[in-house]
């Protein structure tokens, strides 16, 4: 597009087939960057990950052939399939409370109360500032309340989890609310007679579906990956039960950690997909 | 019915002052939640740090004067500038390389969504990767053992040099996508002005792209040191005793059960950390203000 812009007003083309003038030797030198940044960056980040492979298909004893005995084995530890249910129930139970905590407050505050907007900015980047190593020492007598009311079951982890998940949650909706017209929508709803819930659950959420998909996923992939608050408050999650059990069965733990892994990397990629924006249809209506 | 519709979406009160109270409860459930599990932590640390058996008291603090305690913050603060600037480095060169692609290519959107993910899945995979490669029946370590070369891993991996081509391995795809909204601000025409006026590439780069992008650069890097400094799990899972970094003594403070004195300790630890982020933090907002007017 931008290259038959430039050749139509009689700019130097970018295009290679423009022969060998200054442009298409930088051309050139360009692509040989590319090409050896790439396949630099592309070992470093790969071989790790192919040693994990190869490290989980090696047999017991000198010369022994390749086996997945260790990708087998995940189902003979039944502490591991919990630490993997109860991490995908985080997951699932913080990316839906995390939106549900904040979509709504968002939308209200710039609809409303337009004077909060820096003080929720603030609150939500502030985990940032604070680790998840210091939170933890904070959170350790809160957890005793916690307890107290809700159990000790690892579910009530999500309470931390939400607050952890705060500043990616609101960037991305801060940009998904920011693309659309959220007063307009809201006024026009509200002129026909729908409640709060109504603009909020029917009017706005369907328009901004990608970004509360985006907030979604990022949140159990961070999830996913959380192991410190977890540790220190004594709370078996996935990250958790991969590092104990690497102690004793590192082929296991490092077949279920590549595997989450890869389970985390086909969610994003999924989500580059849908956060594509597609042209607006245009509707004509009288 | 008619009152609403008087009053869709109107912040200002219409009667007498009572809509808005009104409006205000509509935060009340984000604030109170906030309050609980992010403000009452910070504030149970910060006030712990000060408080001693007898009320309020500076000796927590003076823990942080203690030599081990200085060396491990030496340490965190070593490491994290050493991947900090590796990543930057490596970060911004990859960052590049994607950037003059299509914007719409398959490579850009690969090498984005796994930058998202190797980005924040640093911890106990990340840790059990580099085992797997340079650890002690590691891939790589075997290869060359094969060939009758030793690595020496087992002493470089578990001290700065190699913590920091660990922390890489999420340094750099962070720098990626912190530093890819700043590159792509960069127009075309740009350099194309540039060289209508006469200038080469080093003209460019020297005069027109350095000066645009160095405090997008400089705040990345910020960002990055923050990130590593604050980074607990990788060590932890490679490192299984001993504080060599800050995160590391501090839970060793929280799960040793030596006593109350010893928690405030931690407090006054974490303090320490809270305050070191929240400066580099603070610039790093300062220097993103300054190059987001380039930003679009």
């Amino acid at each position: 597009m931008a290259a038959i812009e430039a050749a139509a007003l009689g700019y130097p083309s970018t295009s290679p087939t423009r022969g060998s003038g200054p442009i298409h030797r930088r051309r050139r030198r360009l692509t040989l960057f590319r090409v050896i940044v790439f396949v630099v960056m592309g070992t470093f980040f790969l071989v790790p990950i192919l040693a994990m492979f190869e490290f989980t298909t090696r047999g017991t004893g000198l010369g022994a052939a390749r086996t997945l005995t260790a990708w087998r084995q995940i189902f003979d530890y039944p502490d591991l399939i919990d630490a993997i249910v109860v991490s995908l129930e985080l997951a699932a139970i913080t990316s839906i409370a995390g939106l549900l905590l904040l979509v709504p407050t968002m939308i209200w505050v710039r609809l409303r109360l337009p004077r909060l907007t820096r003080v929720i900015e603030f609150l939500c980047l502030l985990p940032l500032t604070v680790p998840a190593i210091v939170l933890v020492v904070g959170l350790a007598p809160v957890y005793a309340w916690v307890t107290y009311f809700f159990g000790s079951s690892t579910l009530t982890l999500a309470f931390a989890y939400v607050v952890l998940v705060l500043p990616y949650t609101y960037r991305v909706l801060d940009s998904g609310l920011s693309a659309i017209d959220v007063r307009t929508l809201a006024e026009a709803a509200r002129s026909l007679g729908a409640g709060w819930g109504t603009v909020m659950w029917r009017i706005i959420a369907p328009n901004m579906r990608s970004a509360l998909l985006n907030a979604a996923l990022l949140s159990v992939a961070l999830v996913l990956g959380e192991f410190t608050i977890a540790s220190l408050l004594s709370f078996q999650n996935l990250q958790v039960a991969i590092n104990f059990l690497g102690r004793a069965n590192a082929g296991v733990s490092i077949s279920v950690a590549l595997a989450s892994l890869f389970f985390a990397f086909v969610l994003l990629l999924a989500l580059s997909f849908v956060g594509r924006r597609r042209p607006a249809p245009v509707q004509e209506e009288e | 019915m008619t009152e609403e519709l008087g009053s869709v979406v109107d912040a200002r009160p219409r009667q007498g002052g009572r809509r808005l109270p009104l409006a205000w409860l509509g935060a009340v459930p984000f604030l109170a939640y906030v309050s609980i599990f992010l403000l009452l932590p910070t504030a149970i640390v910060v006030i712990g740090a000060f408080a001693g058996p007898n009320g309020p008291t500076l000796s927590n603090l003076n823990t942080l004067t203690q030599d081990y305690v200085v060396a491990s913050f030496v340490k965190s603060i070593e490491l994290s500038a050493a991947s900090s600037a590796v990543g930057a480095v490596f970060g911004s060169l990859l960052a590049y390389a994607i950037v003059t692609g299509k914007p719409d290519a398959t490579m850009r959107r690969l090498v984005t969504s796994a930058c998202g993910v190797l980005a924040q899945f640093g911890g106990v995979t990340l840790a059990f990767a580099f085992i797997a490669t340079v650890g002690g029946e590691g891939l790589i370590t075997v290869f060359f053992a094969d060939r009758g070369i030793d690595i020496g891993s087992s002493v470089w991996l578990f001290e700065l040099p190699g913590l920091t081509l660990v922390y890489s391995y999420f340094q750099i795809p962070l720098m990626v996508l912190v530093f890819l909204p700043a590159l792509d601000g960069i127009r075309p025409q740009w350099r194309e002005a540039t060289e209508t006026l006469g200038g080469n590439g080093w003209h460019y780069w020297r005069h027109v792209a350095a000066p645009i992008l160095w405090p997008a650069f400089l705040g990345a890097t910020l960002l990055l040191f923050a990130n590593a400094f604050s980074a607990y799990a990788t060590v932890a899972a490679l490192v299984s005793q001993g504080g060599i970094i800050v995160p590391l003594q501090i839970a060793n403070s929280i799960q040793s059960e030596v006593g109350a004195a010893n928690e405030n300790v931690g407090k006054a630890l974490a303090l320490g950390m809270v305050v070191i982020v929240a400066i580099v933090m603070t610039l790093y907002v300062v220097l993103q203000r300054k190059s987001a007017k380039w930003q679009r």
